[in-house]
């Protein structure tokens, strides 16, 4: 066992990139939830975008347009569940978990001449002396756009719900859709942009994985990181800045065990792989207790009756 | 203008004709998918559904729609009845290879005894470890009111490193030169599922109708089948009625944490045949497609397993016939589910035709 061989600065650099993918996904969620909609489809919206993304990267030799791709892609897909959920009055969570189903299948069958290729790289960014400065410089300056677009996000997603009128109606919708409908608010069409934003932000989420983080495409490769998310938004409280906060715990867990097995720890490889989701359990019990600041219509069908 | 109005009680006729329309409507999609992937559907559809029933080899495909059947109705009968109540069991997958987990250990502990308890002994074993594996989120629900969606969910994760770890260190076949996996169990007599291996019977399709019976007398007859269906039903007038919310989530998820690990104690017992890395298909999870198209009733559930073990193996017909990928059979079952829940708009709405009003 040698833990000295564990570099932190490059541990908290690569912690930066391996919570972009959760970071993506669960500040896409939690627009979601906050228009009052439960979308369990998570893990199949970033299959797929993971799939699209890989797919047309490597056929265009562009990592940006595969990232467009993936956010379609995923957006695309969003769209099934808005069928169900919006238009034909389905159940939340069973809708959500057929796009899961479907999404998993659908990237299966979409990848299948892509296992084993490597996509064009991603380059990272330097931007001169910032990157030069010791210690800081490599943990903040030296990433992909794609993670600090990812942080963007969260900062405006955190901007438009506190301080616009757009995202005080989104929240209202929400909060009761009732009133928001009786107010003449149109609550199946906010609902259908936020699903639509939500299966987008999945989608780079994916894409991020199977471009920057792995980067290579093999079947079933997002490993639960969809549900990683949605768990994400309950331990934020529907916060945005939380979501940050927990994406960067979240990744620090997994590049932490990943170092731990890199550096020969006495504990098993499979006990070491199984602690992200054990440590989700744990936080999703500690703040379980609070429930007061989800929203009130969150998985409510709505239907205008006159 | 297309206007939805609400039923006052979900229709019956619809009720039993949405699954059906479903499976025409999958069929005709699915068909549209599998030309697009260059096959005639005709003969992929064929293939699938006509082929394993009545083609030339029907004599061994038959005998394995039981063996696929089985698991999937044994573990949906159980995910039903936490759905009829809206608890959402959805991590049937890892409660599967509990079952077969603590079900094998407990087999494989008795090597090379002969004797008749030993499996008796591996049933209670599998049943407990798939219990065992429910009763985490069950007991966070209700302590903690953890979301149970999520808990049952990881715990498909580590429930797969924990085969992994048990196929590579303790259950290890000492006599497998090296290889990853444990003994195969149907080789000990003792421990195998297996009743009649030429026809597909074994102790999991016993058990799979007997779940079906139970389920069905205990929604239909029974005081806690009543409060399961109440509590889906009218949440709000079930709990005037004193119905208790910790018990009911204690039963369902109990009751299919148990079922599922059942199901992955005969599999490994009998189909399966021994405990490896890649042990678990994902039956955990067609399952819940299974509850839903059997419209959580176990009789429809009994028909709808029997459907989704029929396209498990005309798939795989298909597979090596027609070369059509493994995935798209997987495709084919999620827009099973799709159209399912879309065509149950018809079943709780109304749809009308109506002049447009001013809003």
């Amino acid at each position: 066992m040698d833990l000295g061989s564990i570099n932190p600065v490059l541990l908290i650099a690569s912690l930066m990139v391996a919570a972009t993918p959760i970071l993506l996904a669960a500040i896409g969620e939690l627009v979601v939830e906050k228009a009052g909609v439960l979308n369990l489809g998570v893990e199949g919206m970033m299959i797929v975008g993971a799939v699209s993304g890989f797919a047309i990267s490597v056929e265009t030799g562009s990592p940006f347009l595969g990232f467009v791709a993936a956010a379609v892609g995923g957006a695309l897909l969003s769209t099934l569940f808005i069928l169900l959920t919006q238009v034909a009055l389905a159940n939340q969570v069973a809708s959500g978990l057929a796009l899961t189903l479907f999404g998993l299948g659908l990237s299966a069958l979409m990848g299948q001449k892509y296992v084993g290729i490597k996509p064009p790289p991603t380059g990272d960014i330097h931007i001169p002396l910032l990157s030069d400065v010791p210690v800081l410089g490599p943990i903040l300056f030296t990433h992909d756009v794609v993670l600090y677009v990812g942080i963007a996000i969260v900062a405006a997603v955190w901007a438009i719900l506190k301080f616009t009128r757009a995202g005080l109606i989104l929240r209202a919708v929400g909060e009761s859709h009732d009133a928001a409908h009786a107010l003449g608010y149109k609550v199946v069409r906010i609902r259908i942009l936020a699903i639509l934003f939500g299966g987008a932000c999945a989608g780079l989420g994916g894409a991020y994985i199977s471009l920057v983080r792995v980067p290579q495409w093999t079947e079933g490769m997002t490993a639960g990181v969809g549900w990683i998310a949605l768990a994400l938004v309950v331990f934020a409280s529907w916060k945005p800045w939380r979501v940050l906060l927990g994406a960067y715990l979240f990744g620090g867990i997994t590049v932490l065990q990943l170092n731990l097995q890199a550096a020969g720890v006495a504990i098993p490889v499979e006990y070491l792989a199984m602690s992200p989701y054990l440590i989700t359990i744990l936080v999703l019990v500690i703040l379980s207790k609070d429930k007061s600041s989800a929203p009130a219509s969150l998985g409510r069908i709505f239907h205008a009756s006159r | 203008m297309i206007v939805l109005e609400k039923r006052p009680q979900p229709s019956r006729m619809w009720t039993l004709l949405t699954p059906v329309l479903a499976v025409l409507s999958t069929m005709v999609f699915g068909g549209l998918l599998f030309a697009l992937l260059g096959k005639n559907p005709v003969e992929a559809i064929r293939t699938i559904f006509y082929e394993p029933l009545f083609g030339e080899f029907a004599f061994y495909y038959r005998p394995q729609l039981l063996v696929k059947g089985a698991p999937l109705v044994l573990i949906a009968i159980g995910l039903s009845l936490g759905f009829k109540a809206g608890i959402w069991n959805i991590g049937a997958e890892g409660q599967y290879i509990m079952g077969a987990i603590v079900g094998a250990g407990v087999g494989l502990a008795f090597y090379p005894l002969d004797s008749i308890i030993v499996f008796p002994l591996m049933v209670i074993g599998g049943a407990f470890g798939g219990w065992a594996w429910a009763m985490v989120p069950a007991l966070l629900k209700v302590r903690f009111g953890t979301n149970e969606i999520l808990v049952s969910l990881m715990l498909v994760y580590v429930a797969e490193q924990l085969l992994a770890s048990m196929s590579l260190g303790l259950l290890k076949n000492p006599e497998g030169f090296g290889f990853p996996g444990s003994r195969n169990l149907t080789e000990y007599a003792s421990a195998t599922s297996w009743i009649n291996q030429d026809v597909g019977m074994h102790w999991g399709v016993v058990f799979a109708f007997i779940a079906v019976i139970f389920a069905y007398v205990l929604l239909n007859r029974h005081m806690l089948g009543f409060h399961i269906r109440l509590t889906g039903e009218a949440p709000r007038a079930a709990r005037f009625a004193g119905v208790r919310p910790t018990r009911l989530i204690l039963f369902c998820l109990g009751t299919s944490g148990a079922l599922a690990g059942l199901a992955g104690l005969f599999e490994v017992s009998g189909p399966g045949g021994q405990i490896t890395i890649d042990f678990n298909i994902g039956y955990g999870f067609t399952a819940i497609i299974v509850a839903f198209l059997g419209r959580l009733h176990p009789l429809g559930i009994l028909l709808a397993g029997g459907l989704m073990a029929l396209t498990y193996i005309g798939g795989e017909i298909a597979q090596s016939q027609l070369g059509l990928p493994a995935a798209a059979i997987q495709v084919f079952q999620g827009m099973l589910l799709f159209f399912l829940l879309a065509l149950d708009l018809l079943t709780n709405y109304r749809v009308r035709l109506r002049a447009r009003e001013v809003a």
